[in-house]
Parts: structure tokens; C-alpha cells; sequence
């Protein structure tokens, strides 16, 4: 599995030799050694917490190594801040955007520069280098306006700008369509031709396959192994990551069974300035059925879930569970017939984050648990809820009393979809359900939800992650500008008709739902 | 350099002794500020915090005083604090106050003189009525038009008062008074009057309602549903929605709640201690209520204590201007720092200070 690779400091472009980095109570980083040759895609693979993330912000000069060195170039290479990073021809495309929507692309650009030229010039430089590497953009666009895709060819081109040795790349492709990612991927090949690095890093194996001449993986801040991407299987370089055997979650075959939910021609206006509007939501799902609703963020995902929770109302009949008209019912009045939701935002929305988990457990548990009664609130019940949520689905937490704030993402994240699962929904809508969570505990929640759905539950999963819906759903639809597309057998569907849906592609050939052919 | 830094929940212990800091850091600073006037800031001190309570000259008069101001301070700091930890902020019990006694007087003087023992329990349901009432404007203003509800509250205040000034010259004013403005003295009218329940303690019903109004708070904020999804609301408004909460019921709510607490501790006041409906009978009980319960930390226990200390320096106040000559202002702002000072100290129950340099990220 290991791949020797021969290398002397001379001809690499980076070396890093035993860089440590302890944050109290935690070894961020323990002694990780790797070489990056100029020229190659090298992929940084681990999962959450194994310590990505610190060692790129040591080499872009974020952060401070305790110990360790590096060169760069065969010069010692120890940034303090960014700019020197950047000074040496390091530059790095963060996750999160650092944009101003207010201001447009040739503006966003000059503020992270340190001479910005001429307004003018630099519209021409941008136009030139965005042709250059295949990625158009328009220089005078607000980048209010543009989408993920087109904002993280904004931040790209700022890197490009300053002519870099070496890309760092944080899971670049997470916020784009399959299409999107080919035009990266192209971009990030003529990038190779030319003689610049990449350090790229990403936990989705396929594209690291594709793309990266060779991997270091990362586990609890320790490098435990490196190998060709190209010469290995998607699932031995998972179990490399997570050091075990992983576990796939196993789908039984269903046979067609009663529609429990319905949403019938529906249309929901936008509430803010920034959210989107549905478009016409028609969906069905049967008992025991998993429908996978996929799509870039920001298409309104939120909003179809707030709808399914009641939090978004409707007319009473275009909304259905079990035949009953709920459209305009409000989430406790839902979650009595069996209608359950596990919203997206974990902190601020699934969760109170300065509660305790207990208050937590009764912000959407009261009703079904029997945690009041005409009003008063029984908390002995509701701690022991919570205790028993804690305990089966493996929540990391000193006790029920901590704040929900204090949790690791991932840890709320098991938290909040529990707490949904015990109730023992009939419906159950679930928003991003293993967003920050790692391998291990992603497998966890995808196979209770299968669990659930083989009980008898009809569940809808909003994911970004195609290959989890892919996994789990029995149907799929995309979800794209407030439209929904017609669900069709997610068995056989390609990542291209996945990225065409997910563009806005409606006219596939249609499968037929299994409503309808029951029907 | 001094770094803040977050701690990982709220601490307990700090919640419970900011108040303590911000008392002496008031305590400190108000005492330089007297000494800037002349005075000798620790005799204001003393006279202030000491004096009306173990004087020997003043406390027979003091004592019962502190009762008297601090039941009308805790009776509307109960209520806002509701409305304040679900994030709305009712600024204008003041008005609710003003419009709370009037209702009440009104329905007491209209009674006159007919002796009854139920023309009191109507006026107190009138006054508490009142109030109610005139907090629904900024409430139903708000559900329906989303107004600001601090705005507009804040504004009926001075709608009440000239209400208020208009009632004392007006309907209100007692027919037998030789034309001075004011109401007849509820003194004279025994079923209406709002007495004291143990001679000379200062206990009247004003009293007696505030002791009910802090347990039922209580009992609101940690056993009930309603009182989770207050907490819930001022905490994580998406979350409250998720969990079920109405925006609109629990505006009317928590409004409706502090207008009629509000309306209540005005009318305790215009049937007892007051005597009688009078241009100037208003004296900002509404208004240093919002300081009570902000020093109290919006918890019904904390704001009992909290109208204690500030009836105290009420009346502690007046007798540092009466007997050194400290001016009114100087009391006002004196109050205004314990405000100050609580807001300024809370920054430690959320963060911690640590000396040092600041670490790299």
C-alpha cells in the first residue's frame, strides 16, 4: 500500500520534516514529514480532526509549528504571517470565502493584493489570466450576484494573480456541481502542465483519484501512510483514513408501499433578501422510502425542509402525511402526527447553542415524548431523553448538562439527528445529515436512517454529498433555483445526469415514480 | 496585553457576583464623582446605603420606604423581564404604569362613596387591565405591522402622560378640591384605599403581589413551556420557531404580561402610597424598573433583590440631598452607573481575561 518514493531536498519543491503543532488537550499535529515535487497534485487526506487543516495553516504562516521544519525551494521556510507565505509563492484557497458581495470582482481582487494596480490593468490581468486557465469571469460583476462555483474562480484567480509555486486547495469541489468541479479539474491540470504544485485536500476519494499523483494520509495528527491515488481503491484509501474496516451501509429491497408524505403544487415566496423561492414542489414519498434531494446549497434547501417541518406554512392540502391535510399546521402540531425535521444549521436552529443538551432534547421532544404535561415541563423525563439519545447514538459529551455550543460539530450533529430518530417519526425531513461529521459516525447516521426507513418511516434526506445520496436514497431529485426535479430510481443514475439535474435539467428522460406506477 | 477570550459556556459563578462588582465599581466611581462636587464620597456612601436603614434619626421613616418603592420597581421588572429574554423590549412601562393607575382610580371613583368590599379586587383587575391595554398597542402594532415595539412604547409614554395630566384637571379632578387639580385622596374613601397590611412596615398589596408575581416568574422560567420557549425565543430565534413557538403569541405574551404587572404596580401606587391621581403623580418606577431588571439578570429572584438595593438608593438619594446638598443629578446618575457598570462587567460571565501575549491563531 505504501509507495517508496526516493527524493532528496534538492529537487522538491516543499519539505516538511517533523512539524508538530499541540493545541491544550489535543496533538493537532505529531511529528508529520512529507515532500511535495514541483509539478504534482498531492493530496492530503484524513478525516475530521486528523489534522488537515492545521498543517496547511503552518505552511501558509496561519499558524505557528511548536516544533519542526520546512523548506521551501531548499531555503528554509518558516512564514510568520500569510504575506510572507505569499512573498515565497504559497498561496491558498480557503473553504470558506473571504468576499465582500457588495463589491465586484476586480474590487474583491485589488483588497487582497499588496500593490493592486491600476482599477483598469487589473480588469485586463483578470480577463487575461481567467482565459488563460479556462475560467471565465467577468471582472465588473458584483460578486453578490455569483454562484458558489463562480466565487471560488474569484478567490483561484487572486491566487493565480500572484503567480504561485504552490496551491493549497481546502475541499475545493464541496460547493460545486459535477460540472463545475471538470472545469477545476481542467483548470488545476494546465496548472500541472505549467510547473505549479497543488496540495489539495478533500475527503471525497473518487476526485482524489482522478486528480492527484500521489497522497499523504492523516490520522489524529500522524502521517500513517502514503501511496498513488491512481494505483488504489476508493475503499482501502478510506480505511487507510479511518484505520479500520469501514462499514457500507446495507439497503434492503422495498416493495411499493402507501404514500405517507405529499407536497402538492407548491409555491413558497422568498423570505429574505438572501433566501430562495420554491418553485412548484410536487414530491411523494412512500413508507419505508428514502428520497434523495440533491443540489448545491443555497437552492433552497431550507426552505424545502422548513416547509416539510411546518416552520414555512402552507394551504392546508398541499401539504399530505398519511392523507391528512398539515400545510397549515405548525411543527409541534406536525411532529404529533409523526412529521419530524432535522434542519441543516445544527447551532441556532436545530439546537439553542447556550442550552444544555437536555433544554435541547425538549425543543423538539416535548410533544412526542410526553415531556409536559399542560404545560409544565417533567425534566426528569427530559434528561433521561437526552441521556438516552447521548447513549445510543455515541455522542461525546461530559453529561447532559453541557451547553450545546461546547460540542464538536460532528458530536451535535449525532445529537440533533438522534433526537428526530428516537421519536419514532412516520416522515422524517433530514437537512445535510452528516455535514462535519466524520467517516465513521457519517456510516452511523446513514445506517440508522435506512433503520428507519425499513421500520416503515418515509424520509427525506437533503444532502451535497452525492455519494451519500447515492448510498441510501431509493429516489432522487435535484433541487435547483426553488425547482424541484421529478424524482427519478436513483439506482443507475450517472454522475452526469446527476450534474445535468443538479444544473437545472428537467426535461431527463423520465422515470416513472413509483407512485405513479403504482397509482 | 490583555486578551479576552470565550469561555466554552456561560459561568455560573460570575453570573451570580457581576452584580456584586458592578455594585462596588458604582460604589468606587460614584464616590470620586461626589468628591469632584464637593462632597465627602464616603459620607455619601454611608448616607446613601447605610443611613435609611440603621440610622437611628431616619430609619423609623426609611424602613418602611423601602418597601413602598421597591414593590412598584420589582412588580414591573418581573414583567419586563420576561419580555427582555425573549428579546422584546417593552421601554414604555412607564406609560403602562401611568394608564394602569388611572383605569383603576377611575373605577374606584366611580364608586364614590358607595363602601364595598369588591369595589378594591375592581380596581385592582381595572388596573391591571389597563396596563394590558396599553401595551397591546406596540404588541398588536408589531404582530401586525412589525413596528418597533421599543419606538413605539417608548413614544405612548408621553401620550399617557399628558393623558394622565389631562385626568388630574379634568374627569378625574375631585369635585370638592376649590378647583386645585387632583383626584379625591383615596385616604378618605376606605374601600378603595390601598392601605398598610401591618402597621408601620410599609407591607401594603402592592407588596403582596410582587412576593406572587416573583414566584409565579419562577415557576414560569424553570418548570413551564412557556417560560422554555421565552428563554428559547432571546436565545435562538430560528431554533424557537423549529421548536414550535409563535412569534406573534409570545410578543402578545410577554407585552401583554409586562402591561398588566406594569398597569398593577400603578395602581397599588395611586390607591396607597400616592393618595390620589396627580399631574406629577408618575415618578419613573417604569423606567429605573428596566435598570432592576437588567441588575437582577432578568432572573425573578435576582430582581428582588435588585429593587431592594435600588429602593435604596432612592431613598438613600433623598436623604444625601436633603442632608448634604448632593444635587438630584448626581443621584440620577449615580443609579445610571449601576446600569453602566452591570452591562460593562458582564463581558466576564461569557469571556474570560487572561494576561499575556496573544497566541498565533
Amino acid at each position: 500500500m505504501t509507495e517508496e518514493r526516493l527524493s532528496t531536498a534538492g529537487e522538491d519543491l516543499l519539505t516538511i520534516a517533523g512539524l508538530t503543532k499541540a493545541y491544550p488537550g489535543v496533538v493537532a499535529n505529531d511529528q508529520v514529514s512529507f515532500a511535495i515535487r514541483p509539478g504534482e497534485v498531492h493530496a492530503l487526506l484524513g478525516e475530521n480532526g486528523a489534522g488537515k487543516s492545521t498543517l496547511v495553516k503552518m505552511i501558509y504562516g496561519l499558524v505557528k509549528p511548536d516544533a519542526g521544519t520546512m523548506t521551501f525551494k531548499g531555503m528554509p521556510y518558516a512564514p510568520t504571517e500569510p504575506r510572507a507565505a505569499r512573498a515565497t509563492g504559497v498561496a491558498m484557497v480557503f473553504q470558506h470565502f473571504s468576499l465582500f458581495e457588495a463589491l465586484d470582482v476586480a474590487e474583491n481582487i485589488a483588497l487582497g493584493m499588496e500593490n493592486p494596480p491600476k482599477m483598469r490593468d487589473l480588469a485586463a490581468r483578470i480577463r487575461e489570466v481567467s482565459q488563460n486557465y479556462g475560467l471565465p469571469l467577468d471582472p465588473d460583476q458584483l460578486v453578490g450576484d455569483l454562484s458558489a462555483g463562480e466565487r471560488q474562480r474569484v478567490e483561484i484567480i487572486r491566487c493565480l494573480l500572484q503567480n504561485p509555486k504552490l496551491l493549497i486547495m481546502d475541499e475545493p469541489t464541496s460547493v460545486l456541481t459535477p460540472q463545475e468541479v471538470s472545469i477545476l479539474f481542467q483548470t488545476l491540470e494546465k496548472l500541472r502542465g505549467e510547473g505549479c504544485s497543488i496540495l489539495y485536500i478533500s475527503h471525497k476519494l473518487e476526485e482524489i483519484r482522478a486528480l492527484c499523483d500521489h497522497a499523504t494520509v492523516l490520522r489524529l495528527g500522524k502521517v500513517v501512510g502514503t501511496c498513488n491515488p491512481r494505483q488504489e481503491t476508493a475503499r482501502a484509501m478510506a480505511e487507510m483514513m479511518v484505520g479500520e474496516v469501514l462499514h457500507v451501509p446495507l439497503k434492503a429491497p422495498r416493495v411499493p408501499q402507501e404514500v405517507a408524505l405529499e407536497i402538492e403544487a407548491l409555491d413558497v415566496p422568498a423570505r429574505t433578501a438572501f433566501g430562495t423561492s420554491l418553485k412548484n414542489i410536487n414530491m411523494a414519498v412512500q413508507m419505508g422510502e428514502i428520497l434523495g434531494i440533491g443540489g448545491v446549497a443555497g437552492n433552497g434547501q431550507d426552505e424545502l425542509c422548513s416547509v416539510i417541518s411546518g416552520e414555512i406554512l402552507a394551504g392546508a392540502s398541499q401539504v399530505r402525511l398519511l392523507g391528512n391535510a398539515v400545510g397549515d399546521k405548525g411543527p409541534n402540531a406536525r411532529r404529533a402526527l409523526g412529521m419530524l425535521a432535522a434542519p441543516e444549521e445544527r447551532l441556532g436552529h436545530a439546537a439553542a447553542p447556550d442550552m444544555s443538551l437536555t433544554e435541547n432534547a425538549l425543543l423538539s421532544g416535548a410533544v412526542r415524548e410526553g415531556l409536559e404535561t399542560r404545560g409544565m415541563i417533567d425534566w426528569g423525563k427530559t434528561r433521561e431523553f437526552a441521556k438516552k439519545i447521548i447513549q445510543e447514538f455515541d455522542v461525546r459529551t461530559p453529561s447532559a448538562n453541557t451547553a450545546a455550543r461546547a460540542l464538536s460539530g460532528g458530536n451535535l450533529q449525532k445529537f440533533v439527528i438522534g433526537r428526530e430518530i428516537l421519536q419514532n417519526p412516520s416522515v422524517l425531513v433530514v437537512n445535510q445529515p452528516t455535514w462535519g461529521v466524520d467517516a465513521s459516525a457519517a456510516a452511523a447516521i446513514r445506517q440508522a436512517l435506512l433503520d428507519l426507513a425499513s421500520a416503515g418511516a418515509a424520509i427525506v434526506v437533503i444532502s451535497q454529498d452525492l455519494d451519500e445520496l447515492m448510498e441510501i436514497s431509493d429516489r432522487f431529485a435535484a433541487l435547483n433555483e426553488g425547482r424541484l426535479s421529478q424524482p427519478v430510481d436513483a439506482s443507475g443514475l450517472t454522475v452526469d445526469q446527476i450534474g445535468l439535474m443538479m444544473g437545472g435539467a428537467h426535461d431527463l428522460d423520465p422515470v416513472p415514480a413509483p407512485s405513479e406506477a403504482l397509482a | 496585553m490583555i486578551v479576552l477570550e470565550k469561555r466554552p459556556q456561560p459561568s455560573k459563578l460570575w453570573t451570580a457576583i457581576t452584580p456584586v462588582f458592578a455594585v462596588v465599581a458604582t460604589m468606587i466611581a460614584g464616590g470620586i464623582m461626589f468628591a469632584l462636587l464637593g462632597k465627602d464620597p464616603l459620607e455619601a456612601i454611608r448616607t446613601i446605603f447605610w443611613d435609611p436603614l440603621f440610622n437611628e434619626q431616619f430609619a423609623a421613616f426609611s424602613r418602611p420606604q423601602l418597601l413602598v418603592k421597591a414593590a412598584p420597581l420589582i412588580l414591573i421588572a418581573t414583567g419586563l423581564a420576561m419580555g427582555f429574554r425573549a428579546g422584546v423590549w417593552n421601554i414604555g412601562a412607564e406609560g403602562q404604569y401611568i394608564i394602569g393607575a388611572l383605569s383603576g382610580a377611575a373605577v374606584g371613583l366611580a364608586f364614590y362613596p358607595t363602601e364595598s368590599i369588591l369595589i378594591f379586587p375592581l380596581m385592582v383587575l381595572a388596573g391591571a387591565l389597563g396596563g394590558f391595554l396599553w401595551a397591546m398597542i406596540p404588541g398588536l402594532l408589531k404582530v401586525k405591522f412589525h413596528t418597533n415595539e421599543i419606538l413605539v412604547s417608548l413614544l405612548l409614554v408621553y401620550v399617557a402622560e399628558f393623558i394622565l395630566a389631562s385626568m388630574a384637571l379634568g374627569a378625574l379632578r375631585n369635585p370638592e378640591g376649590n378647583g386645585f387639580p387632583g383626584s379625591r385622596n383615596f385616604k378618605d374613601y376606605p374601600s378603595a384605599f390601598n392601605a398598610e397590611l401591618l402597621p408601620n412596615t410599609g407591607l401594603h398589596w402592592g407588596v403582596v403581589a410582587a412576593i406572587i408575581a416573583v414566584i409565579f416568574a419562577y415557576v414560569l422560567f424553570s418548570k413551564h413551556m412557556m417560560g422554555f420557549h421565552i428563554r428559547l425565543a432571546g436565545q435562538a430565534p430560528k431554533a424557537a420557531r423549529f421548536g414550535g413557538v409563535e412569534p406573534a403569541r409570545l410578543i402578545l405574551f410577554c407585552l401583554g404580561t409586562s402591561g398588566a404587572l406594569a398597569g398593577l404596580a400603578g395602581l397599588f401606587e395611586v390607591s396607597g402610597p400616592a393618595g390620589q391621581v396627580s399631574i406629577d403623580f408618575n415618578v419613573g418606577y417604569g423606567f429605573t424598573a428596566i435598570i432592576v431588571a437588567f441588575l437582577g439578570r432578568l432572573n425573578p429572584f435576582g430582581i428582588l433583590l435588585a429593587g431592594l438595593l435600588m429602593a435604596l438608593t432612592y431613598i438613600g438619594g433623598e436623604l444625601a440631598s436633603f442632608m448634604l446638598g448632593v444635587p438630584t443629578a448626581a443621584i440620577q446618575a449615580f443609579q445610571g452607573m449601576l446600569l453602566f457598570f452591570l452591562l460593562a462587567v458582564d463581558v466576564l460571565t461569557n469571556y474570560r481575561i487572561r494576561f499575556g501575549k496573544r497566541k498565533v491563531a
